[in-house]
């Protein structure tokens, strides 16, 4: 905590950075984001297990963007989800500087992407017990089983787009559910209706998805919805034997086509 | 205000329930994997009492997620239009409705009683009896005593239900509606002679005035702070959706075939849709804009146009929110504003 | 409006369509229960929701005089989904109103004076609905002129009405078209609607002037109307926030305390100068 808060002072001071994008304490003990923009603001910077938000999704904020360049604080789930939005090329012109923070509370500074990589580079994504557990649970669950379960967690969605708000990958800025012409997806939230949503935003974050479980954690209803993206994100390392939001040079899997595929359709 | 208190024992409890289920659809707290949810219950030991304040709020009895306004069937003869049948709207009762979830039907009621009345939205609130649980205990995220409500307040209940040492239940008979379930269970309700309802009730401090809260936030239209508050903000609509006093709503028209109806749906003034005209021009067009309406509604248009405010302190916007945005803090820097003084 | 349940429209018969312009349209509505139109009244300046079934509902002005019974008429242009389906409308074809909700033009306060209209583009519609009213009524009024401006020749609305009110002796008609939108016919003035108010100089003793436009024509304007000597109170405009109810409950149309449904959607320069600029 100690060198992080130097090194953020430091960057501050230096006017090298404008806005060090990180996490503090805040009412009730609960951790929340903080954008520390004065040195009076450095000692409110915590880190540590509990800072678990995947914070990228403020990189394409226009209100934080306004105030200059940034310096992010950034868990493995924040890691990955700079690296996923350079690699789909929404951030990968952007000044900032990431402090890494891994699991043993090792701070480390990283000028630019190249530096992000070649820190991910020795990373190997691994998804939490709980969340493996219960894709076990469900995997073992017969097609009608799980059809049962995720119609029961449906009816609890309340159509807020917590999920989609706090996902770095969802940063369409006119999404499908948006779209009226023609409605896709119905506005009312209902059963089906917010099957669709849900199953339409896996499938668009298939390969895209950096499996920080952000989705899940947000959801005002308690509804795992994390467990649909980050399911399929498993079966796209099965099938292509490629992760996501580690390498620069890694590719949009499900929209790259190559004139000679095998298969003639586009799906 | 002097309610009438009646002594409902531990034995009738359970009794009392089962003889409204036998007349009416019956609602309550019951556990769902670890949390609470109002849910419509079958027999009376669904109910649980271990929980501070159900994950969704009362007002869906009201003014639920989705409700038809009427329905169509198109053919090449025309459209024929059907109007919605309010009877249709069954009698409901819900038990251990929390205070602050009461008071939130009752300040809803201004928004859809605001000429014109909704007679929708009058007829379920007609045929919803609330008998509410007050508060022996409360978290950290419950503030409902800074903005002139309680653990014990009365506003929207027709009963209040509260627990005793003994476990029996000192019922507070509010309204009308009230009166008539102790009267149709004779011998359930016994006469008391003192009550002291205040001991058994949580203690919970005022943290801030809400009179002063009211006129600072008026006058901070055109401060920063609801862009300092909000820069964590995803734009999300969770603290909307899950608020018991927000009555804001879109209308949708949702078709099967020839089949239809119009509807209308719970809307989020924090979703950048909310205010967009289809000219691409937005007149909230920043998070800032948007969580200012979302609290100046609440704290000044309300109690301005309406004479209620639009938050009860329930604090279920802080617990929701994906980014630990808390409104109790919020509120309690709003107060500590300098006062602006207005060019003349 | 209905009162058991408010949110059910009348329905309303397409009796007559006009095409205005590129993707503008106006629609003449009669009440389909004739009993139901015999009932209905309405305001110079007030606005319904138009419903296509199974589309949605959209906002739009009445735009026909309240002096003319027996029908109503809306112009809107074909951008969202609702305007399309309505668009896609033909004679004959049943769609749903209801209304009428807001405020009124207060055109009884203005008997006397000079009358000097100011529209852009698709802001005539709120506009024609009053200019009628008081030409129905002319001679409660002194000099009534109208200003009215469009981005290109081919978008000025109400053609054939703009032409029988240039060919009266007691209207006087400025038309304009932002520069480069004019054609070799144009007989009209080439220049922004603020300009051409500001060349022309209008009086503005014992005069009131009524303006509705886009935000940023409303934006330009005031400023001029100020340097003419115009005051705030003698100043209306009309505003257009995004809308679902119509009534004061979904939420969408404030303007601070203010909601535009109920409380306008006329108001006085004096009265905007009082409100945050939410719109």
């Amino acid at each position: 905590m100690e060198k992080l808060r130097e090194i953020a002072g430091e960057l501050l001071k230096s006017n090298d950075v404008k806005v060090v994008i990180g996490y503090t304490k805040g009412m009730n003990n609960k951790v929340t984001p903080f954008f520390a923009k004065k040195q009076e603001d450095i000692a409110k910077l915590i880190c540590g297990n509990s800072c678990a938000q995947n914070l990228a999704v403020y990189l394409y904020k226009k209100d934080i963007s306004d105030l200059g360049k940034p310096a992010i604080v950034a868990n493995i789930h924040t890691l990955r989800g700079i690296m996923r939005l350079a690699v789909e090329k929404q951030i990968d012109k952007k000044e900032m500087i990431i402090l890494a923070i891994d699991n043993a509370g090792d701070i480390q500074k990283l000028d630019n992407l190249s530096d992000l990589e070649n820190y991910l580079s020795s990373v190997i994504p691994q998804l939490n017990e709980e969340d493996q557990q219960m894709l076990d649970e469900l995997n073992r669950m017969t097609p009608g089983e799980r059809m049962v379960f995720w119609k029961q967690e449906m009816k609890k969605c309340i159509k807020c787009y917590a999920c989609r708000q706090a996902c770095p990958l969802c940063y369409c800025t006119r999404c499908t559910v948006e779209e009226n012409q023609p409605q896709w997806i119905p506005v009312a939230s209902s059963v089906v209706g917010n099957l669709e949503w849900h199953m339409m935003r896996a499938m668009h974050l298939s390969g895209r998805c950096v499996e920080c479980g952000q989705c899940g954690k947000v959801c005002p209803v308690n509804i795992p919805i994390h467990l649909l993206p980050v399911r399929i994100a498993q079966e796209m390392k099965t099938l292509y034997g490629t992760s996501t939001g580690i390498s620069l040079s890694e590719k949009c899997d499900m929209s790259t086509f190559k004139p000679d595929d095998k298969e003639n359709f586009i799906g | 205000m002097n309610h009438q208190f009646k002594l409902l024992r531990k034995e009738s409890y359970s009794g009392l329930i089962g003889n409204l289920l036998k007349s009416q659809q019956v609602y309550g707290p019951v556990k769902q994997e670890g949390y609470t949810y109002y849910k419509r219950i079958s027999y009376p030991d669904e109910i649980t009492e271990d929980y501070i304040i159900p994950q969704m709020s009362a007002k869906s009895f009201v003014f639920p997620k989705i409700e038809k306004l009427f329905s169509f069937v198109k053919s090449k003869d025309g459209v024929r239009v059907e109007d919605k049948n309010l009877d249709t709207i069954p009698k409901k009762v819900i038990f251990g409705v929390r205070p602050c979830d009461a008071t939130g039907i009752h300040n809803l009621s201004a928004i859809f009683l605001w000429e014109p009345e909704d007679s929708i939205f009058k007829k379920r609130r007609e045929q919803t009896t609330i008998i509410s649980f007050a508060c022996s205990s409360a978290d950290d995220y419950c503030f409902c005593t800074s903005l002139g409500g309680g653990p014990g307040n009365t506003a929207g209940s027709d009963i209040q239900l509260i627990k005793t040492g003994t476990n029996d239940y000192l019922a507070e008979i509010i309204t009308p509606k009230g009166a008539e379930i102790v009267s149709s269970n004779p011998g359930l309700f016994e006469d008391v002679d003192s009550v002291e309802k205040e001991k058994y009730l949580v203690r919970l401090p005022v943290c801030f005035d809400d009179s002063e809260l009211e006129d600072k936030i008026t006058d901070a239209f055109d401060t920063a702070i609801f862009d300092d508050l909000s820069m964590k903000c995803v734009g999300c609509g969770a603290c909307a959706f899950i608020c018991p006093v927000c009555g804001c709503f879109d209308i949708q028209d949702e078709t099967k075939g020839s089949m239809g109806q119009r509807v209308r749906i719970w809307d989020s003034c924090g979703l950048r849709q909310f205010t967009l005209h289809t000219s691409g021009h937005n007149p909230r067009d920043t998070q800032g804009a948007r969580y200012r309406q979302r609290l100046m509604h609440k704290f000044s248009y309300m109690p301005d146009r309406l004479g209620v405010k639009g938050c009860v302190g329930c604090g279920r916007c802080s617990r929701a929110c994906p980014v630990e945005i808390n409104i109790h803090e919020n509120l309690q820097q709003i107060t500590k504003l300098v006062k602006i003084h207005k060019h003349e | 409006m209905n009162k058991n349940n408010i949110y059910l429209p009348y329905q309303m018969k397409i009796s007559k369509i006009t095409q205005e312009a590129p993707g503008v349209k106006t629609f003449r509505l009669e009440f389909l229960n004739s009993g139901e139109g015999e009932l209905f009244s309405f305001k110079t300046g007030q606005f319904g929701e138009y419903s296509v079934y199974g589309e949605g509902e959209s906002t739009f002005c009445i735009a026909s005089p309240h002096t003319r019974k027996g029908y109503i008429e809306c112009t809107f242009r074909q951008v969202g989904r609702v305007t399309t389906a309505l668009a896609n409308q033909e004679e004959g074809a049943v769609i749903g109103f209801r209304g009428p909700y807001g405020n009124v033009f207060p055109i009884d306060d203005w008997k006397g004076k000079d009358l000097i209209f100011i529209a852009g583009g698709i802001a005539l519609p709120p506009m024609r609905s009053v200019i009628w009213s008081c030409l129905d009524t002319r001679n409660h009024f002194k000099d009534i002129t109208v200003f009215y401006g469009a981005r290109t020749v081919n978008d000025l609305v109400y053609k054939q009405e703009l032409e029988e009110w240039g060919n009266r002796s007691d209207v006087n008609l400025h038309l304009t078209v932002d520069p480069g939108g004019e054609t070799p016919e144009w007989k009209g003035e080439v220049g922004f609607v603020p300009s051409v108010v500001e060349n022309v100089a209008p009086s503005s003793i014992d005069a009131i002037v009524i303006v509705c436009g886009p935000p940023v024509m409303i934006k330009n304007t005031f400023p001029v109307l100020k340097k003419l000597g115009f005051e705030d109170k003698n100043i209306y405009t009309t505003l257009e926030n995004r809308m679902k109810c119509g009534f004061g409950k979904c939420g969408r149309c404030n303007v601070g305390k203010t909601f535009v449904c109920k409380d306008g959607p006329v108001f006085t320069a004096e009265q905007l100068a009082d409100m945050p600029g939410e719109y």
